[in-house]
């Protein structure tokens, strides 16, 4: 059988430390927001805007691009954090998030079919069929699963790698006869350069999927624990699952749709949040979004300043960051994974 | 079914795959064949023989490395190899521009790819075989991480690279069975045999691995030092692949679990060379009808990976491979 | 014979075997009892050199097992861990075969053919022998890898919980015939059991363990009696003589 999920039990932690987590993230995230807006090529500071009272070139960098550009990063951190979090609940494992159960890679097929076949799609239908594939995926990952005796829960996440491996192998196909790979490359990589009003606002999208996401966090939470245990406790488990994989792949879909892929994210917070205040999603579930926006804004910060006048794109700084935070997580306590 | 009949349809159905190779070889020599055969025959037998070398090596080193991770849904070439590669690449074209790389010795940049991928596995087992841990599941995705980190430092320079370096590049990034040099094919190819000769002397350690670690040393194998052993032989052959012609990640789960599939036994004396001429058939039959039937010229591996890879998905949900 | 001297086993710096020393003599069925989590099947998995102890050492016949050469123990002494399953499709015969490994190294003879048909005799699973393993009930795979363990043909054998999975008449077939096996042939056969009854009834000698330590050993005649049982369970056990056997009753 593979390791449940094994939720951490909360009555151990909320200590002081726990009760602290909250407001911590929460500071964290406003300090973030603070240095996301001032921070940049073209020099924007408070005083700056003030002199300028109103209208100025300053105050235009300030509306058009860095608050935006601001916002932008909250909303996706958010979303990304989240759709890991409830990910994790749902199938039970630790490692999973959507860019290692394959909805990311689906959406991004799904998005390379648009720019081919629809090229004038508006972005909301862009993403909506981002989303249908992304579901689409998810779901082939969940029947995988089904398929293959899993004795270790680290087989989990390699099983949906995998796959991700396989639905990127279709999605190079298909670029590489239509000679789009340099663009599906350039696309993909998760990158805020570009975000500018007029240009993000579907990120909003996020915001009421929290909502939703917030309003079902009980169900979720017992959903997780499993099928015969959702139906003693007189859940739908079949509606909530349901519910939560397209929770999953909107909240990808907007993401990628918008600044394209950033890895990682939906795993490392989640777990960092789950080490420090356990598992009930009721009460994580604000924490793990903020610090979800938090570290994207601190990752994006970061690449704005190593390689001025240039910009790293957060999908690298994210890359390594997220990855080096997974191996940290895996290596942690070897004896108790396998 | 009595054992006679299935022993008797074992080797069948290993006659027929022989056959077939054959056939695959012939068809690829032979068919559409324009001009003058005194070019065309060298010229075809080098590239039936890279992808002869290529299509063992991927065989063996999975369905041994599935043997030793107990499953067979695995792949060693997910593992980071492929990742590397292509970060290899980048930074070449990066660092020295499209035109020096192309000019540079054949030679060299195999022997510094081959180099760093055997490196880099040796340090990540070493790593992970270092305190107590001998989770090969961990080792798994822990290369696979460390090839999404590959990756993402890959992606940034070929973001940042022109876009002619870049059409350099992306021909160098897929595999490619047309452009190998004949010096280092004989070499490949020596040691493919060499590591195919070893792993035929362990077909016996081989089947007693297949029952699982504890079985494994309760009937007196040395399991950890075997399975270091065949990890490293499963490197080299993955490494040795990737260096000549470029990733090719799905093809040995295919024909490992089509091997597992048409020859229903453990015995890897059976396994071994069956995968092996499965291997041959699809690459060579792959590649013979495409270029000669289909007169088509997209690079083979990007057409095995999406086959491959959607054949498998069919396979695992369809419960064959288990 | 079989000694375990001052073996200490760890998980996260939790003992879960601490100061065991044992010494079992050549011949004769032992079986391991105690209560869930008393460290039986680690014991017996330290035994079978399945894992190293993080103190101590177990010799068999003088040879240490830790460090002597994997082939030339498991031609000594074989295990059988509780839960089998086994990814490679292999037919009964072929599973039964590996036991002849250690001998003859995937090259089997024809005396080695002799010991698979005797195994297979012996367990009742000639009509079975080219079935496939996962076209098996539980407890015809059990018999299964049973028969694999005979087939190895070694002085000692361990066996973690042999009769799970089995309905009476072949739990208590295989007993007898493990039995029969250490009496007749002098092998020094050790079991894991839950069941205090079945331990009283075939076994020689009875080691009692719980918490990681050895409470007792000796013989069922010695071990079964009410209060020390009793308190090893932490359940009120009466015992009670019932057709010439000590019954206990809880």
């Amino acid at each position: 059988m593979p390791e449940p999920h094994s939720p951490r039990p909360s009555s151990q932690q909320p200590g002081p430390a726990a009760r602290l987590l909250f407001p911590l993230a929460l500071g964290l995230t406003l300090a973030m927001g603070l240095a996301s807006l001032f921070v940049g090529v073209s020099s924007v500071s408070p005083t700056l805007l003030w002199a300028e009272g109103g209208t100025g070139p300053a105050t235009e960098v300030f509306l058009t691009s860095r608050l935006p550009r601001t916002l932008a990063l909250a909303l996706a951190g958010t979303g990304l954090a989240l759709a890991g979090l409830v990910l994790q609940v749902l199938v039970r494992n630790r490692f999973v998030e959507p860019s290692t159960v394959g909805t990311t890679e689906s959406a991004s097929l799904g998005i390379l079919l648009v720019m081919l076949l629809a090229p004038g799609l508006p972005v909301p239908g862009r993403m909506a069929v981002a989303a249908g594939f992304g579901l689409a995926g998810t779901g082939l990952f969940l029947l995988v699963l089904r398929a293959v005796p899993q004795r270790s829960a680290l087989m989990v996440p390699l099983i949906g790698l995998l796959l991700s491996g396989v639905i990127g192998a279709v999605t190079t196909f298909i670029a590489y006869r239509t000679d789009m790979l340099q663009s599906l490359g350039a696309w993909s990589t998760g990158d805020f350069s570009v975000v500018l009003q007029g240009r993000y606002e579907l990120l909003w999208i996020v915001a009421g999927l929290t909502l939703v996401s917030a309003l079902f966090a009980d169900q979720i939470t017992v959903a997780g624990l499993g099928r015969d245990m959702a139906i003693g406790l007189g859940v739908n488990h079949r509606a909530v699952r349901a519910l939560g994989l397209v929770l999953v792949a909107l909240l990808s879909a907007a993401v990628i749709v918008t600044v394209g892929i950033v890895p990682f994210l939906g795993l490392v917070v989640p777990n960092v949040v789950s080490l420090l205040m356990g598992d009930n999603l009721r009460r994580t579930l604000p924490v793990v979004c903020l610090t979800g926006a938090a570290l994207v804004m601190a990752c994006d910060i970061v690449g704005r300043l190593v390689v001025r006048p240039y910009e790293m794109p957060i999908g690298l700084t994210m890359g390594i960051v997220g990855s080096a935070a997974f191996l940290w997580l895996l290596t942690r306590r070897r004896g108790h994974v396998a | 079914m009595s054992p006679e009949i299935r022993a008797r349809q074992i080797t069948h159905r290993m006659a027929l795959l022989a056959l077939l190779a054959l056939l695959a070889a012939a068809a690829f020599l032979l068919l559409n064949a324009r001009g003058s055969w005194d070019f065309l025959l060298p010229f075809r037998g080098r590239k039936l023989a890279a992808l002869a070398v290529v299509a063992v090596a991927i065989a063996l080193s999975t369905v041994v490395f599935q043997t030793v991770t107990q499953n067979r849904i695995l792949t060693p070439a997910i593992m980071g190899f492929d990742a590397l590669y292509v970060l290899i690449q980048t930074g070449l074209v990066f660092g020295l521009g499209a035109g020096r790389v192309s000019a540079l010795d054949a030679r060299l940049v195999f022997g510094l790819e081959l180099g760093a991928m055997v490196v880099f596995a040796l340090l990540l087992f070493r790593w992970m075989f270092g305190p107590a841990a001998r989770n090969l599941h961990l080792l798994m995705l822990v290369g696979i991480v460390l090839g999404t980190l590959f990756r993402s430092i890959a992606g940034f320079l070929q973001r940042i690279i022109d876009p002619d370096s870049f059409t350099v590049l992306q021909d160098r990034l897929f595999a490619s069975f047309n452009a190998v040099d004949p010096g280092l094919l004989t070499l490949s190819a020596l040691i493919v045999a060499g590591l195919a000769l070893i792993l035929w002397r362990l077909v016996p350690e081989l089947d007693v691995l297949a029952l699982g670690r504890e079985a494994a040393v309760g009937l007196g194998v040395p399991q950890e030092r075997l399975v270091l052993g065949l990890l490293v032989i499963v490197t080299l052959l993955v490494a040795l692949s990737t260096a000549l012609v470029g990733p090719v990640t799905f093809l040995g789960l295919l024909v490992a679990n089509l091997a597992y599939l048409l020859l229903p036994t453990g015995r890897h004396a059976v396994l071994l060379p069956a995968a092996a001429l499965i291997a041959l058939i699809t690459l060579i039959g792959g590649q013979a009808l495409l270029e000669r039937v289909l007169h088509y010229d997209t690079a083979l591996a990007v057409v095995v990976e999406f086959a491959g890879g959607l054949v498998f998905i069919l396979l695992v949900i369809r419960g064959v491979a288990r | 014979m079989i000694e375990v001297e001052g073996v200490e086993r760890r998980y996260d710096g939790v003992a879960v075997l601490s100061e065991v020393t044992l010494s079992l003599p050549k011949g004769g069925l032992t079986a391991i009892i105690g209560p869930n989590g008393a460290g039986k099947s680690t014991l017996l998995s330290v035994m079978g050199r399945l894992q190293k102890p993080d103190a101590g050492r177990v010799t068999l016949e003088g040879m240490h097992l830790a460090q002597a050469p994997g082939r030339a123990v498991a031609k000594k002494l074989a295990m059988l861990r509780q839960d089998n399953h086994t990814a490679a499709r292999l037919t009964v015969r072929d599973l039964v075969a590996f036991g002849r490994y250690p001998h003859c190294r995937g090259n089997p003879g024809p005396e080695d053919q002799a010991q698979i048909d005797r195994a297979l005799a012996i367990l009742g699973l000639e009509p079975l022998a080219d079935r496939f393993l996962d076209q098996l009930s539980g407890g015809q795979r059990q018999r299964a890898h049973i028969a694999m363990v005979l087939a190895q043909d070694t002085g000692c054998i361990l066996l973690d919980e042999p009769l799970n999975n089995l309905d009476i008449s072949h739990a208590v077939r295989i007993i007898t015939l493990v039995r029969e096996a250490a009496q007749a042939l002098g092998k020094t056969v050790v079991v894991v059991l839950h069941d205090i009854n079945m331990a009283a009834a075939h076994c020689d000698r009875i080691v009692v363990m719980k918490g990681g330590r050895i409470l007792r050993h000796g013989t069922p005649a010695e071990l079964m009696q009410a209060d020390f049982l009793s308190a090893v369970y932490e359940t009120p056990i009466s015992v009670h003589e019932l057709a010439g056997r000590l019954v206990a009753v809880y």
